[in-house]
């Protein structure tokens, strides 16, 4: 016996949730989640992934559309009687209940006896290593441990989906990047259908098969971790899913799917992406940006900030200001040099309109 | 559902419908002819033997949910039936048991319409109840099957139970007593005899300018305004004294908002009367002194001034002393660095920001000062004030129920303008600015100029008190205060002698009857009133529902009802069929637990608010329902608020006088009421002396409930769901 998947998919038609009579938090999304990936979502503050969460594990009702899992229509199912399983935030662990208790907890209303609960529970530690820590109260554990044991909660219940509400947010740096691998570990493992809820794009680009940016109640693209920052749909995204910088450019010419851009006079090419000729906006991102050329656009250092493991560069010029990175930091560029900035072959990306 | 379906039929065909006689926990009837002798006998057989044929048409409802048996949740008929066949149920229940009193039925125009009645029915016994509350839980069934709060079972069963309680044991009562305020001494509704009674020299008179009497309603409202502004001034001394000076003693101040809770209302005033009365010590000591004739001057408003803002203080103490904390130090920090000095800092930041909670104890004192009964009753003298004038409108001999109601509709509308006040007001400003998140500072020390006459007046205060309540001991040792002030132990040994004989203890003392009698009343009704308080609350702070905002509103709301309007109200509709529980036991219960749910909600609030409301989710998303989750994770975490609300309905209901003293009966006397007799006979040292041992019960009581509490913390979120009651 071990904690088995029963993975399934989701699906999203035209759901949407107002709060009230005229707060739209989703707008007629619609979505599907493959069984056994791991989707993010992503998205500003406010821009209604948490909601899209919470409807999914059944706490909040759609306002209208259809949400399946597997081949059952759960719109109007509550939460107690759908086969997902969430980890919380703040982990939700039940202070007054041992670790064991509460990873036992919702294997006692899935019909298992006591001694089949208890069992899969300790299995379901020492899947998160916590093996030995049984019997302490939540309060008594760090918050790397107490995730763990959330984790292990939601687990070994064997739901259909499991979500994940920004899991990494209480815990520190260092922590973060280790519990993550964890988590897509397990995942991977188990062939678990997972959807996972971040604001912290470098984590989504991590742990994501798949991730959904959002904005402002709708889905703003769709895509894998490479597709997304290489090929981003808009500004938006293109700013978003790392940082982007967004010069503006003119199209002169097209020549198949390839076409050639002018910025002050320097040209550059690069893939057309359905683009016409005419104004357009250049998404660069900081370390595709190539300082030491002999043509290019001609731009000013205005800042130069050593971080340890690059330096950091404010050009400024013509086309308003730019960030650039640089790997080398035992040749830093001094304040106030005059050079030509130019673009790496491969990595900036036309976006319609300007910018 | 199959539950409520059985317990429906159970209540008709087994229990007994009507109320028995010999009290609701006797068993008698059992054997007593049971079931066909008539006032025992269960609805069905009372149908049977052709009687009480207006129960007939509930076997309608008692039959419909049958057809609901077997179909799916989903199907829209399984939610018609059931809410069909519960409101119907439900519905001819109260139809027939309003309309078909002790006299045939109740009203003019159904003898009219349907002839005389030659048969009459009794209160609503066990059987009666049941059949109520299956066809209430049936028709809440229906409704959440049809999708009302996501189709939750338990929490629209709580919605309705709870509505329908406060419905019948609030509402009900006082729209009945404003009905009665329009009777006419003949028993027609007449809006003269309300505008008679309500314009009456009696009420607004303002003779006392001219050496005559003010009327009651005046009296009373100035009495509540000094005593809300005094109370308030004087907690507030007390709350900077407290939080904000170097002084070295704050426990023992802290200690002073535990009195109230403890002591009988009108034991200050009987305090106060050994101190300042016509023989009392003070008088006397300066009659001698000066030579002069004692003088009552303590028997009138002087007195029960003095009384009441000995008794409220520690209320507003305990309300600014919150309000006090709660100013963020972060923003007095603030102003410090942007060069204000101490005293601008009160003056501009700390104290604007206190202003809510000033109003708040001024409202409350306010509220406390209309509603104390005691005190006026022991200290009044001729300074008639509403709530006394009611109990004598009442028990006196002039016996005018109508005139009762119109008093306490005067004391209800003004309770009730200073509630809306408070809600109004305390709505919108709500300036309490430490958010729970770690917020390091410290308050700053009061200026000097306001921390002397701060200290002052609560150290004096403070002293006053103590010397109040020494009197109240020692007042009981004394054989006869004033003639003669010998030490005795005689007031103890007549209330609570007892005697060993062979057959066991004999409890011989005067006071014992009413002493079992009121520890038993209190803790019956102190779980009901705990239950009913923490379901309430949840509802309120983890469901959102249609009307909740109504919903919270109905069930404060009784928060600011006077005693002694629950009393007269009680009276007046309990008396008859069909709840007729006037002079039992259920009704000093079922009074408490109306008069102190507030409290029990109010505490629920404060502590489930602490609660993260991840942790029902994630008990949800965990496959337990929402009645598992209330009982397995809610419960156990509000173990602690739990008690103290256990522990204070416990307190209030042996302390609480106003709505007693209507609803005692020779059978049922409480301690409070049998103290006020005593008083009345000018027997004080016996009243004294079960005081005394009444403020010690409840001091034992409170703190060994502080030492459990103390203990049954569990990590950090423990700490902080420990509420000041």
């Amino acid at each position: 016996m071990s904690i088995a998947s029963k993975a399934a998919p989701i699906r999203f038609e035209g759901v949407s949730k107002k709060f009230g009579k005229d707060v739209v938090a989703v707008d007629n999304i619609d979505l599907a989640v493959d069984a056994g990936k791991l989707v993010t979502l992503l998205g500003p503050s406010g821009c209604g992934k948490t909601t899209t969460l919470r409807m999914i594990a059944g706490l909040e009702m759609a306002t209208s559309g259809r949400i399946t899992i597997g081949d059952v229509d759960v719109t109007k199912l509550p939460a107690t009687d759908r086969d997902v399983s969430m980890v919380f935030q703040s982990y939700a662990l039940f202070p007054h209940m041992s670790v064991l208790e509460n990873v036992m907890y919702g294997l006692t209303f899935s019909g298992f006896g006591k001694g089949e609960a208890r069992s899969r529970a300790l299995q379901g530690l020492e899947l998160v290593d916590l093996k030995g820590f049984d019997g302490r109260l939540p309060a008594e554990l760090s918050g790397g441990q107490q995730q763990r044991v959330a984790v292990a909660r939601a687990l070994v219940l064997e739901p259909q989906v499991l979500l994940f509400d920004e899991p990494l947010s209480n815990l520190d740096a260092k922590l973060r990047r280790q519990v993550r691998e964890d988590i897509r570990g397990i995942q991977q493992e188990l062939g678990l259908t997972v959807v996972y809820v971040t604001h912290d794009q470098e984590e989504a680009l991590a742990v994501s098969d798949e991730i959904v940016v959002m904005r402002n109640a709708a889905i703003a693209q769709t895509g894998t971790p490479r597709e997304l920052y290489d090929a981003p749909n808009d500004r938006f995204v293109a700013d978003f899913i790392g940082e982007a910088n967004l010069i503006e450019c003119q199209i002169v010419e097209l020549d198949g799917g390839t076409a050639m851009i002018e910025i002050e006079g320097y040209r550059h090419q690069l893939p057309a992406r359905g683009l016409s000729p005419g104004p357009a906006t250049l998404a660069v991102r900081p370390s595709r940006i190539v300082l030491d050329s002999e043509r290019g656009v001609h731009a000013t250092v205005a800042k130069a900030t050593y971080v340890g493991v690059r330096m950091e560069y404010t050009l400024e010029g013509g086309f308003g200001q730019v960030f650039a990175v640089q790997d080398d930091v035992d040749k830093p560029l001094e304040v106030g040099t005059d050079l030509y900035m130019s673009f790496a072959e491969k990595g900036p990306v036309l976006l319609p309109g300007e910018a | 559902m199959i539950f409520w379906i059985i317990a429906g039929w159970v209540g008709f065909v087994l229990c007994p419908w009507y109320g028995v006689e010999d009290g609701f926990f006797s068993f008698e009837w059992l054997v007593d002819g049971y079931p066909f002798e008539e006032d025992y006998s269960p609805a069905a057989f009372l149908i049977g033997q052709g009687e009480k044929l207006w129960l007939a048409p509930l076997l309608i409802p008692l039959l419909l949910p049958l057809l609901a048996l077997g179909r799916e949740k989903s199907d829209p008929t399984y939610f018609r039936i059931l809410t069909v066949a519960g409101a119907l149920g439900f519905g001819w229940l109260i139809i027939q048991g309003f309309s078909i009193g002790i006299r045939g039925f109740n009203f003019q125009w159904m003898n009219a319409a349907f002839g005389a009645l030659g048969d009459r029915q009794f209160g609503m016994g066990y059987g009666a109840m049941i059949c109520a509350s299956a066809f209430l839980f049936l028709f809440t069934q229906g409704i959440a099957a049809r999708g009302a709060v996501n189709g939750d079972v338990f929490v629209v069963g709580a919605i309705g139970g709870v509505v329908t309680i406060v419905a019948a044991f609030v509402f009900f009562p006082i729209a009945n007593m404003l009905f009665s305020a329009f009777v006419t001494d003949e028993g027609a509704y007449s809006l003269s005899a309300f505008v008679g009674k309500f314009f009456d020299d009696r009420l607004w008179g303002l003779g006392c300018f001219f050496g005559a009497r003010c009327g009651a309603a005046l009296n009373s409202l100035v009495l509540a305004i000094a005593v809300g502004f005094i109370t308030t001034v004087l907690g507030l001394a007390f709350a900077l004294v407290v939080t904000r000076s170097g002084f070295r003693w704050k426990r023992i101040l802290r200690a002073l908002t535990v009195l109230p809770i403890i002591t009988p209302p009108f034991v200050i005033g009987l305090a106060l009367i050994l101190l300042f009365g016509l023989s009392g010590s003070v008088t006397v000591f300066f009659a001698d002194l000066f030579g002069t004739q004692p003088t009552r001057w303590l028997y009138g408003m002087p007195g029960v001034l003095i009384a009441q803002t000995l008794a409220f203080t520690p209320i507003a103490f305990l309300v600014l002393i919150g309000v006090v904390e709660g100013v963020s130090p972060s923003m007095e920090e603030a102003a410090q660095t942007l060069r204000a000095n101490r005293w601008k800092t009160f003056r501009t930041v700390s104290l604007p920001l206190m202003r809510p909670g000033l109003a708040n104890a001024f409202l409350l004192g306010f509220i406390e000062s209309m509603a104390d009964f005691g005190n006026p009753l022991v200290l009044g003298g001729n300074f008639d004030v509403l709530s006394t004038e009611i109990f004598f409108a009442i028990v006196g001999a002039q016996y005018d129920q109508g005139r009762a109601a119109v008093l306490a509709m005067v004391l209800l509308f003004f309770t009730l303008s200073a509630f809306f006040a408070q809600r109004a007001w305390l709505g919108k400003k709500s300036y309490t600015t430490v958010s729970g998140k770690g917020d390091a500072g410290v308050h700053p020390l009061m200026p000097m100029g306001l921390a002397i006459p701060a200290m002052i007046v609560a150290i004096s205060w403070a002293i006053f008190t103590a010397t109040v309540y020494g009197m109240i001991v020692y007042g009981s040792v004394v054989e006869l205060w004033g003639v003669n002030n010998s030490l005795t132990f005689k007031h103890y040994v007549t209330a609570f002698s007892i005697r060993i004989e062979e057959e066991g203890i004999r409890w011989t003392g005067a006071a014992w009857d009413s002493f079992w009698t009121t520890i038993t009343i209190a803790a019956i009704a102190a779980p009901l009133t705990g239950a009913v308080g923490l379901v309430t609350a949840y509802l309120l702070t983890r469901q959102s529902f249609a009307g909740k905002s109504a919903f919270e509103f109905g069930t404060m709301l009784s928060f600011a009802i006077p005693g002694t309007v629950i009393g007269v109200s009680y009276i007046l509709a309990f008396n008859v069929p069909p709840i007729e529980i006037t002079g039992t036991g259920i009704i000093l219960v079922v009074s408490f637990i109306f008069r102190n749910m507030p409290v029990g909600v109010r505490a629920g609030i404060a502590s489930m608010s602490q609660l993260d409301k991840s942790l029902d989710e994630s008990s949800l998303t965990l496959g337990a329902n929402s009645w598992h989750t209330f009982r397995r994770v809610i419960l156990p975490l509000l173990r602690p608020a739990i008690l103290a609300a256990l522990v204070y309905s416990f307190v209030r209901a042996m302390t609480a006088i106003s709505a007693v003293i209507f609803l005692v009966s020779a059978e049922y006397d409480m301690a409070t009421s049998y103290i006020i007799g005593r008083v009345e006979n000018n027997d004080y040292g016996l009243a004294i002396a079960y005081s005394t041992t009444l403020i010690f019960v409840m001091l034992s009581a409170v703190a060994l409930m502080q030492l459990i509490v103390g203990r049954t913390q569990i990590g950090r979120r423990m700490t902080q769901s420990r509420t000041n009651v």
